[in-house]
């Protein structure tokens, strides 16, 4: 056989037959057959449970009194759920999990729509040089770090900044939208804007370059106007995916992201950046209180995971595809 | 790929105000992103009287442009050593996670097989369950990864968005290829290197920009795990000088002090240019490579 014939596997991606099912062969047969894939895949097999499931299993250090020098994991007394009581009287992580839930319903509002509004002012270019020029533009700030952004966005907006360096400069006094908490959640979520909505667009892009031109023809012959047809055939055909997107943000609704608000925090005070991983890191590694620190981070893992698989079975009940994976 | 427009014969006439909005929005966009890396270039690039005289960042061309700025951050030995810190991690990061990456999906793409199930699911599991911070703390500490450079690296080795992308792209891959492979008689390891990997370059070249990316951009398993700051990477360097504006803690008798803007611009310049080169040769794989993830997932 010749490889010209699958040139482009992505194109098929979509609709690839479904693989044969190999029959079931005694576990030993299928051993001597499938060791080589059982040796690559060792390695990662290796690292994942090195890194990611044995400490899993280290969450037991939130339900223990955890000596780290004297006792360890395995000699420190169990203490049942006294650290998860201590957690739900501290106020200091009601305001963690307040700031965490104002933030993600803040960004539901005026993030979640911008990457869709993007992609749809995408789309609509004609020109394919501009629309790929924007393109890269818009998804380069991805691929910085938090740290670069932030240090961006201190060199424009922060009190030795460009913008008050302007305002200075004629005459007015600076501004420092960097340490201010009450704007705090303003700050963040253009942060958001600014890094990821670009990148954010591009599953929208895909959505919509899915949808049959046919449609927009029918329906402009049958004198539907650019807005009708936005309204009544674009917008219904990435509703899937604006639906499974809007579940899964739910289901994520307790992580806002760790590095943004860790690197802010001194700046603008605990009071408005403490969110629910920052509490973990300052309540368990900074005082060394790791299995108080532990237990609620174990809070966050457990609620987190509820709301996802609740997130899921929601978005089967809508008829959507159900997806365990961040997209 | 042409410029040229295409509108349908249908398709009304755009009209004036419409084509203004939209015009404007795109520039109003391109400038958001562009202009802060204009003059934080641009002031990484001007003379320390310049950026004196101007009080800040600079925005207008015209004073000249000189690498002062560029000459006295390689003369920094904390700068310097962080940047071949943070090269050597993304190197070495990379291709350990490209290679582990690509085996295990390659593995995984083979429903059926002995120990596939158990594979699957220990990788799957990962987009819902997490050790939470503490206790990958507490395991890396007692692995004696402190002060260790492979505590930058083995935590966050393997991404399972990465494999479940590789895995997708693999299992898209024709069956009959499979077949005719094993009647010639190639055994998995040569399948995968000569006819699989091949075929795979462009997500495989997603995957590794992704990898690449979050190992250049990585500080905080650095700031966990690594006391002695001349282990540090340019990430980290970066937080502390720009963002902190502070000096590096216990660095090893040598000047620590945050240096001046025009230096501290060229440090955030140094940082972004490895995204700002290899990007280019991999956007145009993201939209495949992304959403065969996103979909197959």
């Amino acid at each position: 056989m010749s490889t010209t014939t699958i040139e482009s596997p992505a194109a098929a991606a979509g609709d690839a037959p479904p693989r044969a099912p190999q029959p079931k062969a005694h576990w030993l047969t299928r051993l001597r057959r499938d060791w080589p894939l059982l040796l690559m895949a060792a390695p990662m097999m290796l690292l994942v449970w090195g890194f990611w499931w044995i400490p899993t299993l280290g969450n037991v250090v939130a339900f223990q009194d955890y000596k780290p020098y004297t006792g360890g994991i395995l000699g420190s007394r169990l203490v049942g759920f006294t650290h998860f009581q201590l957690l739900f009287s501290d106020p200091e992580f009601t305001r963690a999990l307040v700031n965490t839930l104002s933030i993600t319903a803040f960004q539901l509002v005026f993030y979640f729509p911008v990457p869709i509004a993007l992609a749809l002012l995408m789309h609509s270019l004609v020109s394919e040089r501009l629309r790929s020029m924007l393109q890269s533009i818009v998804y380069l700030p991805y691929f910085f770090s938090w740290v670069l952004v932030i240090a961006i966005f201190q060199q424009m907006l922060g009190g030795a900044g460009l913008l008050s360096q302007t305002l200075r400069g004629a005459g007015f006094e600076g501004v420092d939208w960097m340490t201010n908490p009450d704007t705090f959640i303003l700050l963040v979520t253009s942060q958001a804007i600014w890094k990821e909505a670009g990148f954010g667009a591009i599953i929208f892009l895909a959505a919509l370059a899915a949808i049959d031109p046919n449609l927009y023809e029918a329906a402009a012959v049958d004198g539907a106007g650019r807005w009708r047809r936005l309204w009544h055939i674009t917008l219904p055909g990435i509703r899937p995916v604006i639906v499974l997107l809007l579940i899964l943000r739910l289901g994520d609704a307790l992580n806002v992201g760790f590095e943004q608000f860790f690197l802010q925090r001194s700046a603008v005070g605990s009071q408005a950046s403490e969110v629910f991983d920052t509490f973990v890191y300052y309540s368990g590694i900074r005082t060394g209180d790791f299995d108080y620190g532990a237990a609620a981070g174990l809070f966050k893992g457990v609620v987190g995971l509820v709301l996802i698989l609740a997130a899921n079975k929601a978005a089967h009940l809508l008829g959507e595809r159900g997806v365990y994976s961040k997209s | 790929m042409s410029a040229k427009a295409k509108r349908a014969a249908w398709e009304e006439k755009p009209t004036v105000a419409g084509q203004t909005a939209k015009g404007a929005s795109i520039v109003v966009i391109a400038l958001l992103i562009l202009f802060p890396l204009y003059t934080i270039a641009l002031t990484s690039l001007s003379s320390a009287e310049t950026v004196q005289r101007v009080g800040g960042l600079v925005v207008w061309p015209g004073d000249g442009i000189t690498f002062e700025a560029y000459e006295q951050m390689f003369r920094n030995p904390v700068v310097l050593r962080s940047l071949v810190v943070s090269l050597a991690v993304t190197a070495v990061g990379t291709v350990v996670s490209v290679l582990v990456s690509i085996l295990g999906a390659y593995s995984l793409s083979k429903p059926g097989s002995f120990g596939h199930k158990t594979v699957l699911f220990s990788v799957l599991m990962m987009f819902v369950v997490f050790p939470g911070l503490i206790p990958v703390y507490l395991w890396v500490s007692a692995l004696g990864l402190r002060d260790n450079y492979l505590a930058m690296i083995l935590p966050m080795a393997v991404s399972a968005f990465n494999v479940v992308v590789l895995r997708a792209f693999f299992m898209s891959l024709p069956q009959e290829l499979f077949d005719s492979a094993r009647i010639d008689g190639a055994g998995e390891f040569r399948v995968l290197w000569q006819i699989v990997a091949p075929l795979s370059k462009a997500v495989i070249a997603v995957v590794t920009l992704f990898y690449a990316v979050a190992y250049w951009n990585s500080w905080f398993n650095a700031f966990l795990y690594l006391d002695d700051t001349s282990k540090w990477p340019l990430a980290l360097v970066l937080r502390t000088y720009v963002v902190e504006s502070a000096p590096l803690p216990q660095a090893s008798g040598l000047s620590s002090a945050p240096p001046t803007l025009a230096v501290k611009m060229a440090i955030v310049m140094v940082a972004i240019v490895p995204a700002l080169v290899i990007y280019p040769f991999v956007q145009k794989h993201f939209k495949k490579g992304v959403i065969i993830g996103a979909v197959k997932g």
